[in-house]
């Protein structure tokens, strides 16, 4: 979900995102109440038919959907022994679809679009919440990701470097205490950049 | 120019005074701050735009009381901090220069071509939709004050902001300061930065030991350092 925006001109790029969003939803829903393997080969068909006109590469969209096919890996053999061949297979297809049409969402829709579609669907809720806030607060979520990740590499390297790779503490303590430092550096920029407006 | 002014100002945290009854008033363009590190600089550019309150004394901007018109203050005060990681909120770098412009309240059209103009003129127009995580130590330093300064602010107050960088992109973050129009308050360890500057304060534990041109105020910095 992370910067994976393939920016274009195509159609589903220009949809406006609530648009696609209502769509996506629609369709996921769908091909969860579809049973039949037919049907549910008709949507696959159609949503190759997005990332072609989408213009996305193979090689971009594989890398959206690739990481479920590990999920399938074990889940598709145990639904198999459970439930046979067909349940099984309907599972999977099911689950890569849904994977592949998010894909086509997030690969044609900048995060501020996502975020201001949500904004707008808000709305009707601002007695009660911000949807300002809940915007920010999502693209803060987005953002911190790879924050995390950094520093948890960088601790992991850190605890190699000295020697001491089983320890459990070794890794959560300066993990915690980074991320509370970080959370309270991103605080004050945000503050400094306007978000009490 | 704007002006800034401390007015008798002390700061104490838990564990002792880290600004000591500072008085100044900061009127010209470049303005430099140094002094050994926990001497209380950033503590004293935090004030500027109220990301710290002082326990006694006013910071004002241009008469307004930063304690009591922080928002106020910060529509006019841009602030660049050292580690660009955490100041950098948004997932793309076009996405985090538009985020300043949020509060500003321009049409999509405006908004869209003052972010463009400052992405052109800090370099970063190719990579405008790159995740912003994935530039280099750099480039993410100029995207801060890219998205700082599309904001439009009348002083912009750097804490350190080369001191994570290597020797080439500090030159390059100082080459930018240097274009700079907007008043500037720069605190930094890069000397041959601030020789250029108006004034230069020099700190210690607290308090301002030295406070003049760079070429007075610097060598009273390197005589104190040894
Ligand atoms: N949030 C804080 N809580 C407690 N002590 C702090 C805090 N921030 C800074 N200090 C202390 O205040 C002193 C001055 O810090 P600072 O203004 O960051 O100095 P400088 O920027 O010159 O290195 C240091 O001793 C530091 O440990
Ligand atoms: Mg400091």
């Amino acid at each position: 979900m992370i910067g994976v925006y393939h920016p274009g001109s195509s159609v589903i790029h220009r949809m406006p995102a609530l648009a696609k969003l209502a769509l996506l939803a629609a369709t996921v829903t769908a091909t969860a109440l579809v049973g039949s393997l037919p049907a549910l080969g008709i949507v696959a068909a159609a949503t190759l038919g997005l990332f072609s006109l989408a213009r996305i590469p193979v090689r971009v969209a594989w890398r959206q959907v690739s990481p479920i096919l590990w999920v399938l890996a074990f889940a598709v053999p145990v639904q198999w022994i459970f439930a046979g061949w067909e349940a099984a297979a309907t599972m999977g297809v099911r689950l890569v679809l849904a994977v592949a049409l998010a894909a086509v969402y997030t690969l044609t829709t900048p995060v501020m679009a996502t975020l201001d579609a949500m904004q707008v669907l808000l709305r009707p809720f601002a007695r009660w919440i911000d949807p300002d806030r809940v915007g920010l607060a999502l693209a803060l979520a987005i953002r911190c990701v790879p924050l995390l990740a950094d520093l948890v590499r960088e601790v992991l390297e850190a605890r190699k470097a000295r020697g001491a790779e089983g320890s459990l503490t070794a890794l959560a303590v300066p993990v915690i205490v980074r991320t509370l430092r970080t959370a309270d550096h991103l605080g004050e920029a945000l503050m400094a950049r306007g978000v009490d407006d | 120019m704007s002006a800034i002014r401390f007015d008798g100002v002390s700061h104490r945290f838990d564990d002792g005074l880290v600004v000591d009854d500072v008085t100044l008033e900061l009127t010209e363009r470049r303005i430099g701050i140094v002094g050994a590190n926990g001497s209380g600089k950033s503590t004293l550019a935090r004030m500027v735009n109220g990301l710290v309150t002082p326990t006694s004394g006013t910071v004002t901007v241009d008469g307004l009381d930063v304690a009591r018109h922080g928002r106020e203050v910060r529509r006019r005060v841009g602030f660049v901090f050292t580690n660009a990681d955490t100041q950098i909120v948004m997932p793309t770098v076009r996405e985090d220069v538009a985020f300043t412009l949020r509060r500003h309240r321009l049409d999509a059209a405006t908004a869209a071509a003052r972010v463009d103009a400052v992405l052109d003129r800090f370099g970063l127009a190719d990579l405008a939709d790159r995740p912003a995580h994935r530039l280099s130590g750099g480039q993410k330093q100029l995207l801060a004050l890219a998205a700082v300064l599309v904001g439009e602010p009348a002083i912009v107050v750097a804490d350190e902001p080369t001191t994570l960088l290597d020797a080439r992109n500090a030159r390059r973050i100082a080459e930018h300061f240097a274009t700079l129009d907007e008043q500037l308050v720069v605190v930094s360890h890069q000397l041959e930065l601030l020789e250029s500057f108006d004034r230069v304060i020099v700190m210690e534990a607290g308090r301002i030991v030295a406070d003049g041109p760079p070429e007075h105020a610097l060598d009273a910095y390197r005589a104190l350092i040894g």
